[in-house]
């Protein structure tokens, strides 16, 4: 581990009073950042530095702080949660920077998540786009089969784990040139596509998460696979071809 | 007060059964006519707005986050307990009763936590239906594997992700019922206050985080899910937005709040790098399977790890202190979380810390045997019975990545350490309270139709909450006992009809969050209310926290009760109360947890006795373990508001009744 020290630091960061409101980007200077802090540690420093010289701090979107929630955001250098890959916002540090360094930090820019304020940004459609099916309909009575009286092949298991493991940031979109959503619908149908439990309505899932997404305004799927590089959780692109392969049949039948 | 916890007579494997089918019903055609609130959409929450509404009730769900699906059960880890005995390894519905009971060192509700655990076989049905991804070995079938105060595998997991498929589940079914109509979710809501009307519970007032909105919303029913306090401590596993807030508003409207001075302090966390940190980073309990916790033996090894001089790997074994298998034969590195966070603080406290930051707290949790066991296992299988070193390590590696992966990764991120080569750097951090405000037996508060669920009430875990036992309470809260009991409430309110919220009850209750908003924002004090938080947190940690004695307690109660008055004077809040304003959510946050954080310092010192989590350094016996009193503490202490004025609230008393275990000394040697 190299040892960590503190260094001076540039930042341009958006800022927008509200959804109205046109926006700009500020310049502040940070000094003293610890490159054993977090990313969003460093936002904290900057906000109590604002506070102190009562100005108003920099809104931003954050909560568990170790990359599972996906409430946090933010395009940092022209990337979607930061240089590194594989990580969350909130679990990029300051070491991956150097002194003297400045740091472009927006919002998500798409048309399907509005800004709320500053580097917030409203990501509802996808609770929308769940809402339309990405669910088994199953009764919470907890009187169903035995966990154990049907077996799921382990490699089924496996797929759909990692399909489920997205964290609904929206990294995908706000990645892709298209505002795509495919990335994060596709997980979803796939983990249900992938389980006996879920093949039931699979194809009233997908033909209803599908309109859903189009009707939020989210783009289309070129292929150009940017949504995989920036995925935090590393969702494969696989999935998104077994949404189109999902599709395809629903619509067939 | 008189506290009526109604337990329902019989014995205790008969309690839930004849206490269901005794409770009374609401007819389907009467529940659309019945509003129900839900604060808070973790795995309680959200698992009791998705059935609620399912049965047809027309809910409101509150969550402060951007989506329901972000609240912080997301990010528990290990896995969930369930009495299936899968593994044939001898568990049953009675040990995981009495494994809980002695876990939380018989300061739980037996009646409880047996429904708990009889329970807790239907969650897993119940997930595995709604398509949760559980792991599953090569035959299909679900897997498990072993934590901490059981000697059985019976916990369920998916990677070092269960909680987030788990809280996903939930959102899933919370999801098709919003979806149909029947639940109307508000997120970026915080609940403000509680409504009471004629002594009942009638509604909340909410504040609209975006556009700063006070709303009003009436219901026959509230439940309170909105997590634990730990946060109270400024540094912990909890998530940044993690709140007493709703809890505490109840308690001031009259709910008793129960037990608050017991808080876990989870041994695996990643230790402080300093003072700009924002939180504290759980290494999943599930990881002592496999890992193996240690310092050196010797004080001046400890000094150079810690100058850099030396490396844990080049410390031979006999220099090596296992302190957990050497203190704990019988559970080794599994012993409950209480033991093993007071066994690292007592070897560090005595100078064999190995982190190299102010207070040189750290021990090693070390994955090198596992590595050598699963390798040369996995050689075997694949027919290698010769393996090299290098095929050994190899295969070992593999087999941890499938195991840990995410959270080795995690702790690569945050430390810059490959925990696959180096061991792992861990010390104890706040990660759970088993405090909460006071329910009954249908997990009703002292208030009337105001009900608590999941970490938010005090009720299953006694002193210590094992681990995989707060997934498997959020769930059984809200799937399987709230549907029941909030019903038999309900029945009674079919003739009531639509509350009103222009009552002088709304009035008096919006006006007093508005007053308590527009107090801070004309404040103009000079100090930031993170300035304010982090000064209650280190009272908090170094008074009343993993060991605790009068005199630091006293002054705590002093000090927190100074720093109350200092905070109203001079905290400053920027902004203004019609937009999104996080600095004032804090403020209104940290306001409650300044009341909570005396409370828990009064709690700890009327508690003369050490038992789970809660450890007074005057009791104690001559090889540092728990001395609990049976006789004299053998109660739930429920505290009642009484004003500004914490120090004047008045403890009431539930005594514990053992009737089928029998209470002992907790052993785990």
């Amino acid at each position: 581990m190299s040892a960590a020290k503190n260094i001076n630091i540039t930042l341009k960061i958006w800022r927008q009073k509200n959804a109205k409101a046109k926006g700009q980007i500020e310049t502040y200077k940070l000094d003293n950042v610890s490159t054993a802090s977090s990313f969003l540690e460093m936002l904290d420093q900057l906000n109590e530095q604002l506070i102190n010289s009562k100005k108003e701090p920099v809104a931003f979107d954050h909560d568990c702080r170790e990359g599972i929630c996906g409430m946090c955001s933010l395009y940092i250098n022209g990337r979607a949660h930061g240089p590194d890959t594989g990580t969350t916002t909130c679990q990029l540090h300051m070491r991956k920077f150097n002194d003297g360094d400045t740091i472009y930090i927006e919002p998500w820019r798409s048309k399907a998540f509005p800004v709320v304020k500053d580097l917030v940004v409203d990501r509802s459609a996808f609770d929308r786009i769940q809402q339309a099916g990405g669910f088994v309909s199953v009764n919470t009575s907890g009187r169903t089969i035995d966990a154990n009286a049907t077996p799921v092949p382990k490699h089924d298991a496996d797929r759909a784990f990692e399909a489920a493991a997205c964290i609904g940031c929206g990294a995908c979109v706000a990645t892709c040139k298209n505002g795509s959503a495919m990335l994060f619908v596709g997980a979803k149908v796939s983990q249900y596509a992938l389980l006996p439990q879920g093949k039931v309505e699979a194809t009233q899932r997908v033909l209803n998460m599908v309109r859903q997404m189009d009707e939020e305004g989210f783009g289309n799927c070129t292929n150009t696979g940017a949504c995989e590089v920036e995925c935090p959780k590393g969702i494969s692109l696989e999935n998104i071809a077994r949404m189109n392969r999902e599709y395809l049949k629903a619509s067939i039948i | 007060m008189k506290l009526d916890s109604k337990i329902p007579e019989g014995s205790i494997s008969e309690k839930w059964t004849n206490h269901k089918n005794h409770l009374k019903l609401v007819a389907p055609n009467n529940r659309p006519k019945i509003d129900v609130i839900v604060v808070g959409t973790g795995l309680a929450g959200a698992s009791a707005a998705a059935s609620l509404g399912e049965m047809g009730y027309n809910v409101k769900a509150f969550c402060f986050q951007d989506s329901p699906r972000r609240a912080h059960s997301i990010a528990a880890q290990g896995g969930i307990n369930a009495a299936k005995n899968y593994q044939n390894d001898g568990d049953s519905t009675y040990r995981l009763f009495y494994d809980t009971i002695k876990g939380g060192d018989y300061r739980a509700r037996e009646a409880n936590v047996h429904r708990l655990a009889e329970v807790s076989a239907n969650i897993i049905d119940q997930c595995v239906a709604q398509g949760v991804p559980f792991a599953r070995d090569y035959g299909g079938m679900l897997d498990n594997r072993s934590f901490g105060g059981t000697q059985v595998q019976r916990t369920f997991y998916a990677a070092g992700q269960t909680g987030q498929q788990l809280l996903l589940g939930a959102y899933s079914a919370l999801s098709r019922q919003i979806g149909v109509g029947n639940v109307e979710m508000f997120n970026r809501h915080e609940m403000l206050d509680l409504v009471k009307v004629d002594g009942k519970a009638r509604g909340i007032i909410a504040r609209n985080l975006v556009t700063g909105e006070l709303e009003r919303h009436s219901a026959h029913a509230v439940i309170i899910a909105s997590g634990g306090y730990g946060n109270v401590y400024f540094l912990s596993t909890n998530a940044m937005g993690s709140n007493v807030t709703a809890g505490w508003k109840v308690h001031k409207r009259g709910a008793l709040f129960a037990n608050p001075c017991f808080v876990q302090i989870h041994p695996t966390c990643i230790p402080v790098h300093g003072v700009n940190q924002s939180k504290l980073t759980l290494m999943s309990e599930s990881l002592r399977n496999s890992g193996r916790i240690w310092v050196p033996k010797k004080k001046e090894d400890a000094e150079a790890i810690r100058a850099g001089k030396l490396k844990p790997t080049q410390l031979k074994e006999e220099d090596r202190d296992y302190f957990l298998e050497r203190r704990y034969p019988a559970f080794g590195n599994l012993v409950p979380r209480d033991v093993a966070s007071r066994a690292a603080k007592e070897r560090c406290d005595e100078g064999h810390g190995i982190e190299a930051n102010d207070t040189n707290e750290g021990v090693y949790l070390d994955f090198s045997t596992e590595i050598q066991t699963k390798g040369r296992q996995a050689a075997y299988s694949q027919g290698n019975h010769n393996p090299s070193a290098e095929e050994v390590t190899k295969l070992g590696k593999k087999w941890l990545e499938e195991k840990y992966g995410n959270l080795f990764a995690m702790y690569e991120k945050i430390t810059d350490e490959n925990p696959y080569e180096t061991p792992m750097k861990i010390y104890p951090a706040v990660h759970y309270t088993m405090g909460g405000v006071w329910v009954d037996y249908n997990l009703q508060s002292t208030i009337p139709g105001c009900f608590v669920a999941g970490e938010a009430n005090f009720s299953d875990h006694g002193a210590n909450r094992l681990g995989a036992s707060a997934l498997m309470q959020g769930l059984a809260d809200g799937y399987f006992v709230l549907p029941y009991t909030v019903s038999n409430y309900l029945a009674d309110e079919i003739r009531t009809g639509k509350i009103s919220t222009d009552s002088p009850e709304f009035a008096e209750a919006e006006n007093s969050v508005k007053e308590a908003i527009d107090k801070f924002l004309s404040n103009n004090g000079t100090k930031s209310v993170d300035h304010f938080h982090k000064r209650l947190g280190l009272i908090m940690w170094n008074k009343v926290g993993m060991a605790r004695n009068e005199k630091g307690l006293k002054e705590a109660i002093e000090e927190i009760a100074a720093l109350k008055e200092e905070f109203y004077k001079d905290v400053y809040v920027p902004g203004s109360s019609d937009e999104l304003n996080p600095e004032l959510e804090k403020a209104l946050r940290v306001a409650d947890f300044i009341d909570l954080g005396q409370l828990m310092a009064m709690d700890a010192l009327q508690r003369k006795e050490s038992c789970g989590g809660h450890f007074r350094e005057e009791y104690q016996d001559s090889e540092g373990e728990t001395l609990r009193d049976d006789e004299n503490f053998a109660f739930v202490g429920a505290w009642e508001y009484m004003g500004y004025d914490i120090s004047k609230e008045v403890l009431n008393k539930e005594e514990l009744k053992y009737e089928f275990i029998k209470i002992a000394a907790r052993n785990y040697k």
